[in-house]
């Protein structure tokens, strides 16, 4: 009797699950555009956060119903998120978007299978290689960015200096970062460069997480490069540790991702982001039109990619925000460029020739001469970031792959 | 002789162990459990949310059903949880507390992975895959062995061991990704993404059914284990009493670490089949807490395979359907999911209680003896 009971309610339960059908919407004009959006954590994380109100401003812009934008959170890099990008389709997105680097090989696999659907993959490398109609990536050239951010945080050091906190040759920066690769080498070294356009004295420490998110690792890294003579901290992770950190000790922060002024009032001097907003804008107006979207697209600061935060005038050097408007005029006029080979060495030397990984394989093979008339040129031959040299006057303290 | 105690000195309330429930009355029982943590679940839905209850109820159960693909999710997700919670039940059955599924799992994907990753290329799809699932299924075994033989022969302390053992294969998984990937993120990403090599092949279009199908048979030929063995009244009496199976003659070293083969071969099994099936790559949380869960999946079912589907497919059902709200309603994050499936767990945990001892206030059970 037991038995028999329970094998029934089994075949109940399969066949109510096979009887039931699924329904799919059409492609069509603005009203009929579903847009799903892919995150790693939710809005707890600075990072994903970043990317959940650019995808709210955008609807807002777009004019699309709440209906029309479903965002997914804690999809892990892994098969969960072709699960969440196929189970997006069902639901009837025309174009989904994922937020993660790890998050590529699986929205590759969903765009291979669902060719009618335009998937968007920020951060990514392999757009450019894959050739897939309904495949692309995104990035931005946040290295100008945090070049201008690294221009307040050299002025804040010169404002220390000339008030006999310490010596010009004391002047050293920390920089947490989460891992030793392109993207946060990219980082850090744009914002040394930043600093040392204002304060040529300036030296840097990076210390290394392993972790995108894990906030007693970026304290207690932000608190290390402090007791080790720091100065000034920045970095690239993407929780409140190191911010909080500087905030304790009252020692001034360069921040990313957006404004923690109101955790740290008296430390932070100024933020740079990535505002994704005008990229989903652009995508989603594509598939709106029936247009191609970009296969690998870099916004910069002319289109308003890289965004600062006010300066908290509180912290910062007098006449910064002058100083960044400057910045920002030479680089919408295209005559200040970042890696500027003459501003830097490696070794000692002036880098003349440099062969970068753009092409992603598994052996990381260099593919690319990146050199062009001086200038290292930065998310020209893809989107995401490759420049990954170890430049002279900055320290790594440890490495984290 | 007789005592007189005084009811005055009698407790408010005791508990009573209650005589064997009737099956249909203890289902009764289980049953109004879960719907009265779907009535709080409800209540406290309301409260954060200010949404129609009903309507939430129905986000349950669009998370499961809504479209095909979900429907399948549902059913693959059951198969896999059933997977684990029969790997773990015959050194349950034994009492040794194996909670090591999880790593047995992660060992066996690491295996199954490690054959994708390193001879992907080198032979056809057939034979690779075969000898993915051989040594996904050894090195599920010797994970489980391991503690089983140090138990047997030295009596070490088996929750311990099998405990340590899953952070170990959490750790190697780590150290893999690193060593076979070193300048990625530390993870694998899609393994032989263009060639497939290594890929359970689709069964009538669909990816996920050739995995039901292993573990429908797994769950036929556990049950047969069960009902028709020797072997399986050797582990009951092992789990008895040890004294009693010395006396009948049974060697109980031999028994631990058969009970113990099986287990982790099942479990190297379930690891190869997420690996080569679904998953296409291995990460720490390959296994994604499933060894756990799969422990309360096999309580819960009482050691019964045929109960076992039902509890995996309830406790699959409700974090789908918890997964679903967190998405449908914008002010609420994961926290929320994990929120909901704890008071519906809660409940279907402590109805054991009810199913098991009865409460008896003062006054109200003054029967004469």
């Amino acid at each position: 009797m037991k038995k028999i009971l329970s094998a029934l309610l089994v075949l109940v339960m399969l066949f109510s699950l096979v009887s039931l059908s699924a329904c799919k919407s059409e492609e069509g004009n603005k009203d009929d555009i579903k847009v799903g959006l892919i995150c790693l954590h939710d809005e707890n994380s600075t990072y994903d956060k970043n990317f959940i109100d650019a995808m709210k401003q955008a609807q807002k812009d777009l004019g699309l119903k709440d209906d029309q934008v479903i965002i997914v959170t804690n999809i892990p890099e892994k098969s969960e998120c072709y699960e969440a990008a196929a189970d997006l389709v069902d639901r009837g997105c025309n174009i989904i978007f994922a937020d993660s680097f790890g998050h590529e090989p699986f929205i590759l696999q969903a765009a291979k299978e669902f060719k009618d659907v335009q998937f968007c993959h920020a951060t990514g490398t392999m757009a450019h290689t894959e050739k897939l109609s309904n495949f692309h990536n995104a990035f931005a050239s946040i290295y100008e960015g945090r070049f201008l951010a690294g221009i307040a945080a050299g002025m804040k050091l010169n404002a220390m200096i000339e008030a006999g906190e310490f010596t010009a040759e004391e002047a050293k920066m920390g920089y947490v970062g989460a891992y030793t690769y392109a993207e946060v080498i990219s980082g850090y070294t744009s914002f040394y460069l930043g600093a040392k356009s204002v304060c040529p004295s300036v030296t840097m420490d990076v210390q290394f997480t392993g972790s995108w998110y894990d906030e007693a690792k970026e304290k207690e890294a932000a608190i290390k490069l402090i007791e080790g003579g720091c100065k000034l901290i920045s970095q690239h992770a993407d929780s409140m540790g190191a911010p909080t950190a500087c905030e304790d000790r009252g020692v001034p922060n360069v921040s990313y991702n957006g404004s923690t002024v109101s955790a740290c009032p008296n430390t932070f001097i100024v933020s740079s982001r990535i505002d994704w907003a005008p990229y989903y804008k652009l995508a989603i107006q594509d598939v709106i039109d029936g247009k191609e979207i970009p296969a690998d697209w870099c916004g910069g600061i002319k289109e308003g990619s890289v965004v600062l935060t006010d300066v908290n005038t509180k912290a910062a050097a007098e006449g910064t925000q002058d100083a960044i408007n400057e910045a920002i005029d030479k680089f919408k006029a295209g005559t200040l460029n970042v890696f500027d080979a003459a501003t830097f060495t490696v070794d000692g030397k002036k880098l003349d020739s440099y062969k970068a990984d753009v092409d992603t394989d598994d052996a990381f093979t260099p593919d690319t001469e990146v050199i062009e008339n001086g200038v290292f040129s930065e998310s020209k031959f893809r989107s995401a970031p490759y420049f990954d040299i170890r430049i002279d006057g900055i320290t790594a303290l440890n490495e984290e792959f | 002789m007789s005592v007189k105690t005084s009811p005055a000195k009698q407790p408010l309330f005791h508990i009573v162990k209650r005589d064997a429930m009737p099956w249909w009355k203890s289902w009764l029982v289980r049953i109004a459990a879960v719907l009265v943590s779907l009535v709080v679940c409800g209540i406290i839905s309301v409260i954060l949310t200010k949404e129609n209850p009903f309507k939430i109820y129905g986000m349950m159960f669009e998370g499961s059903f809504e479209t095909e693909r979900r429907r399948w999710m549902l059913i693959y997700r059951t198969a896999i949880l059933l997977a684990i919670a029969l790997a773990i039940t015959p050194a349950f059955k034994m009492r040794f507390w194996n909670i090591g599924a999880e790593g047995q799992v992660l060992i066996g994907a690491l295996a199954a992975g490690a054959c994708m990753f390193k001879i992907g290329d080198s032979m056809n799809n057939a034979s690779l895959i075969a000898i993915m699932a051989v040594s996904a299924i050894a090195a599920g075994m010797v994970w489980a062995l391991l503690p089983a033989v140090c138990k047997a022969f030295w009596n070490t302390n088996e929750t311990l061991f099998t405990l340590m053992m899953n952070y170990i294969a959490i750790q190697l998984i780590a150290y893999f990704s690193y060593v076979w990937k070193p300048k990625g993120t530390g993870q694998l990403g899609v393994i032989n993404q263009n060639t497939q090599a290594g890929w359970l092949p689709d069964i009538a279009g669909n990816k996920y059914l050739l995995t039901v199908i292993v573990v429908a048979v797994l769950t036929v030929l556990m049950y047969v284990y069960m009902k028709y063995t020797k072997q399986w009244y050797e582990i009951s009496v092992v789990g008895e009493s040890e004294n009693t199976a010395r006396y009948v003659g049974i060697n109980i070293k031999k028994v631990i670490i058969r009970t113990l083969a099986i287990s982790g071969a099942i479990a190297g099994l379930v690891g190869f089949l997420i690996v080569s099936g679904a998953d296409h790559t291995v990460t720490t949380d390959t296994a994604g807490g499933r060894g756990f869960t799969a422990i309360m999946v096999s309580w819960l079912a009482k050691f019964n395979p045929l109960y076992m589907v039902l509890t995996s497919f309830m406790l699959v059902f409700f974090e789908r359907g918890a997964a679903e709200i967190t998405t449908q309603i914008k002010s609420l994050n994961e926290s929320f999911a994990d929120i909901i499936t704890g008071i519906i767990i809660f409940f279907i945990i402590g109805c054991e209680f009810f199913i098991n001892y009865k409460i008896v206030f003062r006054g109200s059970g003054n029967k004469n003896a």
